[in-house]
């Protein structure tokens, strides 16, 4: 007996130099959901890349809240105990839960709207403290613009979004904001569950000439719904995410939420590397990926025109 | 576990335990089962969380939570006594209109609260870890209450507002009115779930309209968890069960998120949960029925 527990503490000895080389990224989101699962395999695989391998140097912890606020608290409690080298908070409440609990182990959030107004952030270009991350506010302008190239006729433009969801307000806000600049009016309807989707896509018909559909948790899982209101009435979607394209809207720019994981490992692995928090400014997410769905553009009556077919980096067939 | 995480859990428990206390007044005390508190814990976070915002002081800005609940509470209490609708319908109904004021009341469906001033800065100065502080001033709150609670449900107006929920006919035909315990009941029990979601966004840093989901479970499982352990006679002892199921409740969803040692995931979560209370639920019942054999 004597003898196994020498063994075993000669082991863990010998398992020291190891474990000291090892880093440690726990990341946590609010709900699984595709995008977000998305982010959380980018981030996973972008450290990877940058010489982060799990098995080897590199011990990667997960967990989701299930979309419940209190688990959301009671896992940054837990990875705060934890001590790992680096939090990844996916979400806004999430971020909220792990920033309010430390002021020491480095956070990296990501997949938050509106750092600055979630209180995350006093300032997106110098953090400070042990706080930065990536923000995923959509290209606004640049959607805007693609809707006008596609179907230049659109003066009333539908959204469909959550109004309890803090990332989709701001893009709400921000849409409302940029669209007489770009010759349309933005008319809104609410969809507090996944079952109400539809129900909101209907009350658009007759009142817009296009819907925008925002990367907002709740419209984007039940997207299928505002596909079906919108092709029966011939009205032409789009979408703020590239992954919601081959489901059925027109097109989207950029905007892959495992491109975002692969930009917040990237910050990950600088603080890894010793970098302070605190002296990274907040990324906007980057997309500049254009995916086109010609056969759901004719079932919504339109014709995406040859140049912008030719200039998309995927197609959907 | 870590010391940290197990911290968090218990003050999660205290937090929750006034949810479990107000569950605990309409559900077992007036027999009303109640799914207000899905809407007034999200509003009492609300409430003070715009408050503390717009500068009011916190002791203050935790009052009106308490006010704001307890009105909610009114609110159904009114449905069903004024307007005959069946109990559980109207405190539904109260609920899904509650998400659209809670929405109104914040203006927006997330306040962040980091590095403002609540009613647990004063007390972090003392030169105890905050992790210790924060679970230490919610356990006074809540013994506070416990007491306060107690003392009311032992006057002449709470044991006739007991009698109410036992058997509202015969407490009637004592010269109880009964609408009226049933308004006071509510509007307590919601003021106290008003607080929690005070307290909550305090702790946590944000007052979110999501926060709500699932509150009467958590409320149910403190309730019946505490039940079980104590199998109460006196009231203190049933206000007593509420706070340590509310934190057992906790401690065992700390447990289930360390889980994913034996091969559990994420996703996983929910299912663990439910097991670990039921076990919580059957053990005394094994434990009876061997005594019994």
């Amino acid at each position: 007996m004597l003898k196994r527990v020498a063994a075993t503490a000669l082991v863990g000895l010998l398992a020291l130099p190891a474990a000291a080389e090892e880093v440690s990224v726990a990341v946590t989101a609010i709900v699984e959901h595709p995008a977000l699962d998305a982010a959380r395999d980018g981030i996973r695989d972008g450290l990877a890349d940058l010489g982060f391998k799990v098995g080897e140097n590199l011990k990667f912890s997960y967990e989701s809240a299930q979309g419940n606020p209190a688990t959301a608290a009671q896992i940054a409690r837990k990875f705060i105990g934890e001590a790992p080298n680096v939090i990844v908070p996916i979400s806004t409440p999430s971020a909220q839960a792990v920033v309010a609990g430390t002021k020491d182990i480095p956070v990296v959030f990501t997949a938050v709207t509106d750092p600055v107004g979630a209180g995350l952030v006093a300032d997106a270009a110098r953090p400070g403290g042990n706080v930065t991350g990536v923000s995923d506010m959509s290209p606004i302008p640049d959607h805007l613009a693609l809707i006008r190239e596609i179907t230049p006729g659109v003066a009333r433009l539908g959204i469909i979004y959550n109004p309890g969801e803090a990332n989709s307000v701001a893009l709400a806000n921000r849409l409302k904001e940029l669209a007489p600049g770009a010759g349309m009016q933005i008319v809104e309807a609410n969809a507090t569950k996944t079952a109400e989707v539809q129900q909101a896509a209907r009350s658009l018909v007759g009142k817009v000439d296009a819907i925008y559909i925002p990367t907002d948790n709740t419209v984007v899982s039940a997207l299928e719904a505002a596909v079906q209101v919108a092709e029966q009435n011939r009205i032409p979607l789009y979408a703020g995410d590239t992954d919601s394209v081959p489901r059925g809207a027109i097109a989207a720019i950029g905007f892959n939420y495992y491109d975002i994981g692969l930009q917040t490992a990237q910050i990950v692995a600088r603080v890894l590397k010793g970098e302070a928090p605190g002296s990274i400014p907040v990324t906007q997410a980057q997309g500049t990926d254009l995916i086109v769905n010609p056969g759901a553009a004719e079932k919504m009556g339109v014709t995406i025109p040859e140049a912008v077919i030719s200039r998309a980096n995927t197609v959907v067939k | 576990m870590s010391e940290i995480a197990f911290l968090g859990a218990v003050e999660l428990g205290l937090v929750y335990a006034f949810v479990g206390i107000g569950v605990y007044l309409a559900f077992r005390v007036l027999d009303f089962p109640d799914l207000t508190v899905d809407g007034s814990f999200p509003l009492g976070a609300a409430v003070a969380g715009v408050l503390f915002v717009s500068g009011l002081d916190p002791w203050t800005a935790s009052l009106a939570a308490i006010l704001a609940g307890a009105c909610a509470g009114l609110v159904t209490a009114t449905l069903n006594q004024r307007f005959g609708i069946l109990h559980l319908l109207a405190s539904i109904l109260t609920m899904i209109a509650l998400f659209s004021i809670n929405l109104r009341v914040m203006g927006r469906p997330n306040i962040a609260l980091i590095n403002q001033p609540t009613i647990l800065s004063p007390f972090y100065g003392l030169g105890l870890p905050e992790q210790y502080v924060r679970p230490l001033v919610v356990l006074v709150m809540v013994v506070i209450a416990v007491i306060l609670v107690a003392r009311f449900l032992n006057s002449d107006f709470g044991l006739a507002m007991r009698a109410t929920g036992v058997n509202p006919r015969m407490a009637r035909a004592q010269g109880i009115d009964t609408g009226v315990h049933i308004y006071v009941g509510m509007a307590l029990a919601n003021g106290l779930v008003g607080l929690a979601g005070a307290l909550f966004a305090q702790t946590n840093g944000f007052a979110d309209v999501t926060t709500g989901i699932g509150t009467i479970v958590v409320g149910l499982a403190a309730v019946i968890v505490g039940e079980t352990l104590f199998r109460p006679r006196l009231v203190i002892w049933a206000l007593v069960g509420c706070v340590v199921g509310s934190v057992i409740y906790r401690i065992a969803i700390q447990f289930a998120l360390s889980a994913d040692a034996i091969g559990l995931q994420a996703s996983d979560l929910n299912l663990v949960t439910a097991v670990l209370v039921a076990v919580a639920l059957i053990l005394p019942r094994l434990r009876r029925g061997r005594a019994a054999a």
